[in-house]
């Protein structure tokens, strides 16, 4: 007998993009409040696997057309490049800059290095989640 | 620069994020990582150098001040042992070339060693006892990885057993820091030692010395913790074999020496007698291992046990030779025994089977990889010349200086059967008659070419240890007078 999954799938097309939202929400608040890369990423994959539990592996990776390993090396990158470019300023590693910018639309804007940093952790935890849990599913 | 000693980190974990990209081009991994290995290697001899003119380096990770922020310090000591394992990378990652195969090579292998070297280096350097934890971890991930890759039954039954112990030891080096941070409220090493040297050595501390001696028991294999190691160590192939046998162990017994010299020297009675007597256990039990064994694996990996019972029972004594002589000793056994490793490697490529008794009459055919394993074996039992000399010349002579002649005579004994243990390899193996298979296809001549070098380099440490010495001297120094290092990271 052929189950029809209409209703999670049509709840999951709506609550994935809250998810996705307060992911995003969480990531951009971890420098003054409770969050930051790590919850951030781990919210987003959770976001592709309820994705992936409403449809099949096929379907989200043609939603995300890309490789999560890549992912992971790409939020290395950032990581280690938020490092390695304070090494050409003549300062120690990882020694992070800030400043207040006034920015067309969002007005005045206090924006720091660290937040290049937590891109890359948020990239890795994502590409890591990802990786494990379509290993795991693609695997017979 | 200031940021020099951050190099041999740094150079490693971005070739390794590099390689993530060209997992499947085979072609680029390999130049990628032997360009970025030279890389290491000469700015870790330009920071020996740098230490060598100005004192010890230490970089504010952050540019945060001293006990706030995480500091690198580079005494020599750990510039040596930097070098050293870039050296002994390179070498493994050139005899990779030949010998691991296209399968592990496209499954990230190469990338998966330089995380490994990042692993070491970082805790090599690092002065902040959870740092320590954090490299040690992103080490033995790696080496978990290097353990498995490939997937063979017996390496997949290894690995269980050897995930099981170090996340059991992980686990307990997490609460030991628990512990010694709730006594001394601080993670910095050099304020940890200060802060232990106001207080006074108490019983807690002696209590977190002896936890400490279990963790980092654990992860460098002394008795009665060393059970996991012959069977791990036995499982992957020829390179993996080499970088574990001459980094994993040594990360442990450097961190050994780096508390007990820098932590732990206030009230020496208790906490050295218990390495004293653990360490010469330890060498007999390796002894032991090395000589009843018919495998050529397993007699080098017994070879390690005894030899790290040998630089433990130097660290145990304390005074200004024997740890001169297990400085010594520990560079010389990371070169050697990386060296033996790979000649095994070469040996079981040819003759297909690890088994002694079941080949004979090697020398006839391979003539110059019959000498190299000769020549190592003598510089491993430490005959004048070579590399071992000196550095246990110097544990005896600490051991009877301090009127200990049990210790000082089983550290003589013990070469006299590590020797009787490689010689029945030599004289089994490569004299006699023709016996056993031939693998003609073996790439002899190309593997050849990093163990030479590895050896070369022994002989030369051996040879040139008047030159050398300077150097071990200004490491011990260190050691000895762990002010040098306080003052250097507090900039008091």
């Amino acid at each position: 007998m052929k189950t029809s999954d209409v209703i999670l799938q049509t709840m999951t097309k709506v609550i994935s993009f809250i998810i996705v939202l307060f992911a995003l929400h969480l990531f951009f608040a971890g420098h003054y409040h409770p969050g930051g890369g790590f919850v951030g990423g781990l919210i987003t994959s959770g976001a592709i696997v309820l994705l992936l539990l409403a449809y099949d592996i096929k379907t989200v990776a043609k939603i995300f057309p890309f490789d999560y390993k890549i992912l992971i090396g790409l939020g290395l990158l950032f990581a280690v490049g938020t490092g390695v470019g304070s090494l050409f300023f003549g300062v120690p590693f990882l020694t992070h800059a800030f400043g207040h910018f006034h920015l067309p639309l969002l007005g005045e804007t206090s924006l720091h290095t660290a937040v290049l940093f937590d891109t890359g952790v948020y990239l890795v935890v994502v590409g890591v989640t990802m990786t494990i849990i379509q290993t795991i599913g693609e695997s017979e | 620069m200031s940021n020099l000693l951050i190099l041999p980190i740094l150079v490693p974990l971005v070739t390794a994020v590099i390689l993530i990209f060209f997992s499947k081009n085979i072609l680029i991994g390999r130049w990628v990582s032997v360009i970025s290995s030279i890389v290491t290697i000469i700015s870790s001899l330009v920071l020996v150098n740098q230490i060598h003119m100005d004192g010890i380096q230490t970089l504010d990770i952050g540019s945060w001040p001293a006990p706030f922020g995480i500091t690198l310090v580079s005494d020599m000591l750990s510039a040596l042992l930097v070098t050293t394992t870039s050296i002994i990378s390179f070498c493994c990652i050139l005899f990779s070339f030949r010998s691991i195969g296209k399968e592990r090579e496209r499954f990230y292998y190469y990338a998966i060693v330089q995380f490994l070297m990042v692993g070491v280096n970082g805790a090599f350097t690092t002065g902040d006892i959870f740092n320590l934890f954090v490299f040690f971890e992103v080490m033995l991930m790696a080496s978990y990885v290097l353990l498995v890759i490939g997937g063979n039954k017996i390496q997949l039954r290894e690995s269980i057993k050897y995930i099981l112990v170090n996340v059991t030891s992980s686990t307990l080096f997490v609460i030991t820091v628990a512990y010694l941070y709730s006594v001394v409220g601080t993670l910095n090493m050099a304020d940890i030692s200060v802060k232990i040297n106001q207080m006074g050595q108490t019983g807690i501390i002696t209590v977190i010395a002896i936890l400490f001696l279990i963790v980092f028991g654990l992860k460098g294999a002394i008795f009665p913790l060393y059970f996991w190691l012959p069977g791990s160590y036995y499982a992957p192939p020829a390179p993996v074999m080499a970088l574990f046998g001459a980094l994993l162990t040594k990360v442990g017994v450097y961190s050994i020496l780096r508390t007990y010299s820098l932590f732990f020297y206030h009230d020496t009675g208790y906490t050295h007698q218990i390495l004293w007597i653990l360490s010469l256990i330890t060498i007999v039990i390796g002894v032991i291992g090395a000589i009843a064994y018919w495998d050529l694996k397993k007699i080098i990996i017994y070879n390690i046990i005894t030899a790290i019972g040998i630089i433990l029972y130097g660290i145990s004594q304390m005074t200004k030779d024997s740890i001169n002589g297990s400085v010594f000793y520990l560079i010389h056994d990371m070169l050697i025994k990386a060296a033996l490793f790979l000649l095994i490697g070469i040996i079981i490529s040819i003759t297909g089977t690890s088994k002694l008794r079941n080949f004979s009459g090697l020398i006839n055919q391979y003539p110059f990889l019959g000498w190299m394993f000769f020549i190592a074996t003598l510089s491993l039992a430490g005959i004048p010349p070579l590399s071992g000399f000196l550095g246990k010349l110097l544990i005896a002579k600490g051991g009877f200086l301090e009127k200990d002649f049990v210790g000082a005579l089983i550290v003589l004994l013990s070469s006299l059967f590590v020797l009787y243990s490689l010689m029945k390899v030599f004289i089994n193996g490569f004299w006699g008659t023709f016996k056993g298979e031939r693998n003609q296809t073996a790439p002899v001549k190309f593997l050849l070419v990093p163990t030479t070098v590895l050896i070369v380099l022994a002989i030369f440490y051996g040879v040139g240890s008047e030159w050398i010495s300077t150097y071990i001297s200004q490491a011990s120094e260190v050691l000895i007078n762990p002010s040098i290092y306080i003052d250097a990271v507090l900039k008091e």
